[in-house]
């Protein structure tokens, strides 16, 4: 028998597309991001909120990622900004060729902030890299303020936490406070909002916050 | 779920990596996988032997080498090993910490049979 070393990352494949879909958006100027969370912690609901204070601003599209249907994306799609489906038909996450398939389907000339929201999970979408600038993980209070302790490859990976759901606060022993200091202690370097859809509060911050980095970025052709 | 795309991509990369002749059954597949991959060993097994069936792969072995979490601190310059993850140096306390092992995923290397005798490799 003989012995072949080989020394090969098995996401390299997909680390690869991602630097592809990375550089392709870049030369647009586009500010892409990464929304991840476990399901059901309100990504669909804060993008619907974004997207009614983003689009009359800033041009904005999404590609939306989910296992079966594409509900999210009919929700999107009232908003009247371009979107586009993946279905993974069960699969856990996306992955690069999903979403460089998905940029095809877009105009990105005219797109300045680009929001991928991945499928509702919080493990598996940490090791795939799509090609975005950052990865925004959203944690709902609801879910327990020791998800970034059972998560923390997750919430190590993202450079944004949106702490969802605040308006429930009164009526659950979780701590938004101790969810932040759970998350920080994974990451001190998390840029962290506190959000409610019900209500709006945060939202303008977070929103704020992202047109400020998407207008820094300049298209190079 | 995504160990069965994991494994498909660990046979691809094999498959690309040994000689296509002469088409020798593969014993041995080694992985390096570290504690923050994401990975659950178990499942990872059974999708590689689901995944290997029928291919140069069929009954290989799977060795899994678990890689700990090692954090090297900015402040006091120590290299931990952590089992709890928290990113904060445990000598220190500083939260300055790099990850240094931990998140692997690779192949590293592959054992092929010999040919049948009186056939040169």
């Amino acid at each position: 028998m003989s012995v072949i070393t080989i020394e090969r990352k098995v996401l390299e494949k997909n680390d690869e597309i991602a630097r592809l879909n990375r550089e392709l958006v870049a030369r647009h100027g586009i500010l892409a991001l990464n929304l991840v969370s476990s399901p059901g912690a309100g990504k669909t609901s804060i993008l619907e909120r974004m997207l009614e204070r983003i689009k009359d601003r800033v041009p904005i599209a999404v590609i939306e990622g989910d296992v079966q249907t594409d509900l999210d994306a009919q929700r999107v799609a009232r908003y009247g900004v371009p979107a586009v489906q993946i279905v993974t038909r069960g699969g856990c996450h996306l992955e690069a060729n999903l979403v460089r398939d998905a940029l095809a389907g877009l105009n990105l000339a005219d797109i300045k902030i680009l929001v991928i929201e991945n499928v509702g999970n919080l493990v598996c979408p940490s090791n795939y890299d799509l090609g975005e600038a950052f990865k925004v993980v959203v944690a709902s209070t609801t879910e327990g303020d020791d998800k970034p302790l059972k998560y923390p490859a997750m919430f190590r990976n993202a450079s944004v936490l949106i702490i969802n759901k605040i308006d429930l606060l009164p009526y659950i022993s979780s701590n938004a406070d101790t969810l932040q200091s759970n998350a920080l202690s994974i990451n001190p370097a998390l840029t962290v909002f506190r959000t409610s859809c019900t209500t709006g509060e945060g939202i303008d911050a977070w929103c704020d916050w992202l047109i400020a980095r998407a207008s820094a970025l300049k298209a190079s052709r | 779920m995504h160990e069965l795309s994991i494994a498909a991509s660990i046979v691809e990369i094999v498959e690309r990596s040994i000689p296509a002749e002469p088409a020798v059954p593969v014993l041995r597949v080694s992985i390096r996988v570290g504690r923050l991959a994401g990975v659950v060993n178990d499942s990872l097994e059974f999708c590689f032997s689901a995944v290997t069936s029928g291919t140069r792969l069929d009954g290989a072995t799977l060795a899994i080498e678990s890689v700990p979490v090692t954090l090297r601190c900015g402040e006091c310059g120590k290299t931990s090993v952590i089992d709890d993850i928290a990113f904060t140096c445990p000598s220190c306390a500083s939260p300055g910490v790099s990850l240094e092992t931990g998140t692997e995923l690779q192949v590293t290397e592959v054992e092929i049979a010999d040919p049948p005798s009186g056939e040169q490799a």
